[in-house]
């Protein structure tokens, strides 16, 4: 054990706060909507929202719930986009790195740099929007929110990095007994990456659950809207607001003053980021562990 | 032996042939194509002829977007506010972490940081919300905060002002959490002996973070640095859209060539202007990639891209 001496008492009372202090800094923010999205409307008017509920309601989230062609089916899209889409990803990109991993392949290194460049010079928004719009004719359908971003360089180059670890022993055996590299890779590489690969589908699968960016540009049907872009719609345009309302509040006649609008943002963003903050003590670890990986790269 | 040609090569590995396909497909359609397309900036773009059939414009689309003095506008709000990113975020995350490691409590020590890195786990939606409840002038707890200690209310939605300051605190709030952890690793990384030695001697802790853990760090930092200047001209475009939206009042301080190109293209509609915007983004960004690159293989070359 260390002693207590004067300086590191000092150090300790200094750091403890500093850290305190940026911690709830951090952490304020999502108290502020939990509180928000439990207040009474009428509170939120008089007081703004608050970090402490000065009420407790549900009605938010009951306005929220209470259509399921809104929230929910925004759910519904959001969890098939991101388990087809990781699920698709990291498979691919696996397949992708070990075709790269390999020294043997004579194209192996020209792969790799024909898919490096891509990262050093690219041709920015403009070209590839008209491409997906106009020649590719995605709009408004649901694989544009996963072709995109099925393939990043960075992950390749991190899975490939850990395949070049695996003892070549172990293929060469397989090879011997006439397994091909398509089995090899289903059948030694990729189980044995599994601790790489665990890392690399938690980052890809918070990135589909989050993308807000793909749906803003290339859906505007209703019902292939995602949760993050139902949120966007939400916040940005108050005629969605409204409509939600009366759909979920029984026509037109509705007052709309009554309703809960202030909260209802903040129940949907609850909504939106309960299922990261509810697995978030389970997968913290990896995503540290993947960002140190990264830091290594082969 | 002779080597055998390489088309037979290909012949005898078509199964890893086939197992590429995938991505060579997906690169070649999502970034060789739109290079090819870069073509539209030099075009007077209109949706039914395409990028084909649309007349040639010359460089008209690039001297529109110099003389309209966006482009110097655009490109100096991206430098600047990049700078500051990497400055304010970089002395945050090694301060904080120099803190973490030597906190004593364990407890503590694991519930900060999981606090700390949370942000990093929402989208940019979500923060474009969080923001608009502390500043929105009605109900945000900023104002509501003023009033209640008998201040005048701020109208921050309406005042470009206070917009650098506020976009630098929540770009440092959703990427310190991970910023720090290659730091955290970096620290972790050094021999505890050494420490023990110098502690011997009679260094207190200051002088140990000092001549010690600093100098440890420095390689990091360097690393992390220049990668960073590498993309000092691609502006974080969820950050800037999100907490800004389409309020017009902030542009002049807050416009990047990212949101700038993104306007242009889907709210005011002049494509071959957009185009030449982004034509002049990616050579701008590939120019300082290729430099900071050169930069760090003199430094290190481990760590260099390529």
């Amino acid at each position: 054990m260390r002693k207590k001496t004067a300086d590191i008492v000092v150090f300790n009372v200094a750091s403890y706060l500093l850290i305190s202090v940026f911690a709830i800094l951090c952490f304020v923010p999502f108290l502020m909507v939990l509180s928000s999205s439990l207040t009474d409307e009428q509170d939120i008017i008089k007081h703004g929202y608050s970090l402490i509920p000065s009420s407790l309601t549900l009605d938010a989230y009951k306005v929220a719930l209470k259509d399921p062609m809104i929230v929910l089916r925004a759910y519904g899209v959001t969890i098939l986009v991101t388990v087809i889409g990781t699920l698709a990803s990291v498979y691919l990109m696996a397949m992708t790195a070990y075709v790269i991993h390999k020294r043997s392949f004579r194209i192996a290194n020209g792969l790799a740099f024909y898919m490096f460049f891509t990262t050093l010079f690219n041709a920015g928004l403009v070209p590839w929007y008209i491409l997906i719009m106009k020649y590719l004719h995605l709009k408004d359908n649901l694989l544009v929110l996963i072709l995109p971003a099925l393939f990043s360089v960075f992950y390749i180059i991190v899975l490939k990095a850990f395949m070049r670890g695996v003892p070549e022993a172990l293929s060469e055996s397989a090879f011997i007994d006439g397994a091909n590299d398509f089995r090899i890779f289903n059948s030694i590489i990729l189980p044995i990456s599994k601790p790489v690969l665990a890392t690399v589908t938690l980052f890809v699968a918070l990135q589909y659950w989050n993308d807000w960016y793909l749906s803003m540009l290339f859906i505007s049907e209703e019902k292939l809207r995602p949760l993050q872009l139902l949120l966007y719609n939400l916040v940005t345009n108050s005629d969605e607001l409204r409509r939600v309302m009366q759909l979920s509040g029984g026509g037109a006649s509705v007052d709309l003053s009554s309703m809960p609008q202030s909260s209802l943002k903040m129940a949907v963003t609850v909504i939106a980021i309960g299922p990261i903050l509810f697995l978030y003590p389970f997968i913290q670890r990896y995503f540290v562990k993947g960002l140190t990986l990264g830091a290594v790269k082969g | 032996m002779k080597r055998e040609s390489l088309l037979r090569h290909l012949v005898k590995n078509r199964l890893l042939v086939l197992m590429s396909l995938p991505a060579v497909i997906f690169f070649f359609v999502f970034n060789y194509l739109p290079i090819g397309g870069l073509v539209i900036a030099f075009k007077q773009y209109n949706y039914q002829d395409g990028i084909f059939g649309s007349p040639w414009a010359g460089f008209d689309n690039f001297r529109f977007f110099f003389i309209s003095g966006k482009a110097l506008l655009v490109t100096t709000n991206t430098f600047l506010y990049n700078l500051a990113f990497i400055a304010v975020n970089n002395i945050l995350e090694i301060v904080l972490a120099i803190a973490l490691v030597e906190m004593t409590g364990k407890w503590f020590r694991k519930i900060t940081q999981s606090m700390m890195f949370l942000p990093y786990f929402v989208s940019w939606v979500t923060v474009g919300l969080l923001v608009y409840g502390f500043a929105d002038f009605d109900s945000g707890i900023i104002n509501h905060f003023l009033q209640s200690n008998g201040s005048e209310p701020i109208d921050i939605y309406n005042t470009p002002g206070y917009w650098p300051f506020l976009i630098i605190l929540v770009s440092a709030w959703k990427s310190i959490g991970y910023g720090m952890i290659y730091y955290l690793a970096a620290i972790m990384g050094v021999d505890n002996e050494i420490y023990e030695a110098a502690e011997i001697d009679g260094a207190n802790i200051f002088r140990r973070i000092w001549h010690l853990t600093l100098p440890f760090l420095v390689p990091t930092i360097v690393i992390l640095v220049l990668l960073a200047i590498g993309n000092i001209f691609r502006g974080d475009f969820g950050l800037f859209y999100q907490l800004v939206q389409n309020n017009g009042v902030l542009y002049d301080k807050t416009d990047v060539i990212d949101t700038f190109v993104f306007r242009s293209l889907l709210t005011t509609r002049e494509e071959g202007m957009a185009a030449a915007a982004g034509f002049y983004q990616s050579v701008l960004c590939f120019v300082t990639i290729i430099i900071a690159n050169y930069l760090v293989k003199k430094y290190n070359k481990d760590y260099s891209l390529f």
